[in-house]
């Protein structure tokens, strides 16, 4: 038997409630350090309030969010980003008034109180860092194009890389090839399984394919509970699942 | 490679222009009188700058900028009356050695927050300072409550109003509607004099040169991108382990010293300082003047400041009643058709033309730029 605390991440008892709707309803679940967990579920099950939840961006009303021994729920989005949680949105999520070089170096994890922004120099580490996260999500020859010229498949790509230069422990993607165009989706699949070494990552996808390509376990929401959780062939075959979701 | 250099050629020309104008041409061109009224709207252009970074960049919109405006404009005044105020220049009142105003308000001492503006070395601190200080105080209290866009706008608005009531109300120790009048003199030298005005001029000049400068150092650096990142996706930077609530309280800080600095220079060039400066309708007039220059652009808000006060000179000279509604009309315009003001417009006509030059430059220059390099230079708006 492990403690909570062995596991890079720890959701107990999670729950959130809008106008009295409770859209996480006393979730719990643990994530390995390294490990890929798929959160799949139909529309409206909570998997992205989940993120949030984790994220700081909406307050539990009850429950604990523990990473690496630490509580969560308490502390402001920046903080959580700077205990090593990242975070992509389910829409492409980038500043598109800025170069694809100053979306990279934004979001590299040095500078980030105001004197140190000030302060900041785009010095050789910068440089090299994101040339290499650009080379990674396909985008170097793009680095000096204002984002908002990207296709949408490339702005996501380049969400993600916003994220990778912070090099968080724990990744967090909503439905990263969501609108992509086959050949995109294809591409992605490869960049994740490249990137997705060395960290834990929480991906929510109703790409079924792309999540037998890559889930390790995946955990099943339905109206804000766990239904299955288990590994994929595991969850195939759970006759509720088959009812509520993969049946449809 | 642009990274050894502060700032690029550029944009270096394009202040050096700009120096020359107000510092060359248009005190040689123009008769004291009105080189007087220029230095005037120049102390606007303070207030201008600041709006660029807090508006342009970061979106804060401020409907009170005439608050710090103000403020620093009084620091300055309560100095120059006190040096006004001797025992000798005022025994014929009851208490002498204070402000007129305090003796006809029954006032037999000089209060408390009069006193440190005895010195001036205090005042230019407070200056820009105490404007900061405010805006510190408001942007704690609204932004790291998330209180931002319309709503913020109204409040600050509401601070301009009540901070006009008070002045007004407190006459005894603000001197009320007149505001602090007569001054004379710093540190003995008359102020009043046609040569005291020109070098005033210069002096605000140059300064406004060098806050320019600033706000440009600003803007390249990391912080003036994250400005305009939040502008746009105020939850990435968070997401991206920024507290956003922070640099909005900076922006804001510095948009109010700015205009502090502005409203001081006011005072010694006019010679006075009235609560008509800090409320609701100047603190709009003055973002007008920055948007009609084109609130992304640093010189674009210091022509636009310059065009439309002299426009407005010109216009209340013949048709005083008319200006009010003209100011209005050119403001809808502006937002309406050319969000980017008269900026957006030069820069709109002048970008195809760069493009025709493009290729001539290329030939001079050997290597082509990398990728890299343009990416670098990307900071520059
Ligand atoms: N801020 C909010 N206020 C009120 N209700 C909300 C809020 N956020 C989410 N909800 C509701 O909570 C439920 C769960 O939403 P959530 O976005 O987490 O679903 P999801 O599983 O991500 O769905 P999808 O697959 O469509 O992305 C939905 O019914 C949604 O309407
Ligand atoms: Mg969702």
């Amino acid at each position: 038997m492990t403690e909570p605390a062995d596991f890079l991440l720890a959701v107990e008892g999670l729950t959130v409630s809008f106008d009295g709707f409770k859209a996480v309803d006393d979730l719990s679940f643990y994530v390995d350090a390294n490990e890929i967990r798929v959160i799949i579920g139909p529309n409206g099950a909570g998997k992205t309030t989940v993120l949030d939840l984790i994220c700081g961006r909406t307050r539990a009303s009850a429950g604990s969010v523990r990473f690496r021994g630490r509580e969560l729920t308490q502390l402001k989005e920046h903080q959580i980003v700077q205990a090593g949680v990242g975070r992509k949105f389910q829409t492409p999520s980038i500043y598109e008034d800025l170069t694809v070089f100053e979306n990279l170096e934004i979001s590299f994890p040095r500078g980030r109180s105001v004197f140190g922004a000030l302060a900041f120099r785009r010095d050789a580490p910068v440089r090299e860092r994101v040339r290499e996260v650009a080379s990674l999500i396909f985008l170097e020859p793009l680095l000096g194009e204002r984002a908002e010229a990207l296709s949408h498949g490339q702005k996501q790509w380049l969400e993600i890389g916003m994220l990778l230069i912070q090099d968080p422990a724990l990744l967090m993607l909503d439905e990263p090839v969501a609108g992509m165009s086959v050949s995109e989706r294809r591409k992605t699949a490869e960049l994740l399984r490249r990137v997705l070494r060395d960290r834990a990552v929480l991906v929510i996808e109703h790409d079924m394919g792309f999540v037998e390509d890559i889930a390790h376990r995946v955990t099943v929401l339905h109206q804000g509970r766990v239904l299955s959780e288990g590994s994929m062939q595991h969850v195939k075959s759970d006759p509720k699942v088959v009812e509520v979701y993969l049946g449809h | 490679m642009t990274e050894s250099r502060v700032l690029p050629r550029k944009d270096l020309i394009a202040v050096l222009i700009f120096a020359a104008l107000i510092l060359l041409v248009l005190p040689l061109a123009l008769e004291p009188f009105r080189l007087n009224l220029v230095g005037k709207y120049l102390t606007y252009g303070f207030v201008g700058l600041g709006l660029v970074l807090c508006w342009g960049d970061a979106g804060i919109l401020s409907l009170g900028q005439g608050i710090f405006f103000g403020l620093g404009g009084y620091c300055m005044a309560m100095f120059l009356k006190l040096e006004a105020s001797t025992p000798e220049a005022t025994k014929i009142q009851s208490t002498p050695g204070i402000p007129d105003f305090m003796d006809w308000n029954q006032l037999t001492a000089l209060p408390w927050f009069w006193r440190p503006f005895h010195s001036l070395a205090f005042t230019i601190a407070a200056v820009p300072l105490v404007p900061a200080l405010l805006a510190f105080v408001i942007g704690l209290a609204m932004f790291k409550r998330r209180v931002g866009g319309t709503y913020f706008a109204i409040i600050t608005q509401a601070i301009a109003a009540i901070l006009t009531i008070l002045i007004i109300g407190q006459q005894g120790y603000t001197g009320g509607v007149n505001g602090i009048t007569d001054l004379r003199t710093l540190l003995g030298w008359d102020i009043r004099t046609d040569h005291a005005k020109l070098v005033l001029y210069f002096v605000s000049g140059g300064l406004l040169i060098a806050c320019l400068l600033a706000a440009q150092l600003v803007r390249r650096s990391k912080l003036g991108r994250i400005l305009v990142a939040m502008r746009e996706r105020e939850d990435r930077v968070r997401f991206s382990g920024y507290d956003v609530a922070n640099f909005k309280i900076f922006v804001f800080c510095v948009a109010a010293a700015l205009a502090g600095i502005g409203g001081a220079m006011f005072t010694l060039q006019v010679g006075f300082m009235s609560p008509s400066f800090v409320g609701i309708v100047p603190s709009i007039e003055l973002v007008i003047f920055a948007a009609v220059g084109g609130r992304t652009s640093l010189l674009g808000a210091l022509y636009g400041t310059l065009l439309v006060n002299w426009a407005k000179t010109t216009f209340s000279e013949d048709l005083p009643q008319l200006w009010l509604f003209a100011m209005g009309a050119l403001f809808i315009a502006v937002v309406v058709a050319f969000p980017n003001g008269l900026a957006g417009l030069v820069q709109d006509s002048l970008a195809p033309v760069l493009a025709r030059l493009r290729p001539q430059r290329a030939e001079l220059r050997p290597t082509a730029p990398t990728v890299v390099d343009a990416a670098e230079q990307g900071g520059v708006r």
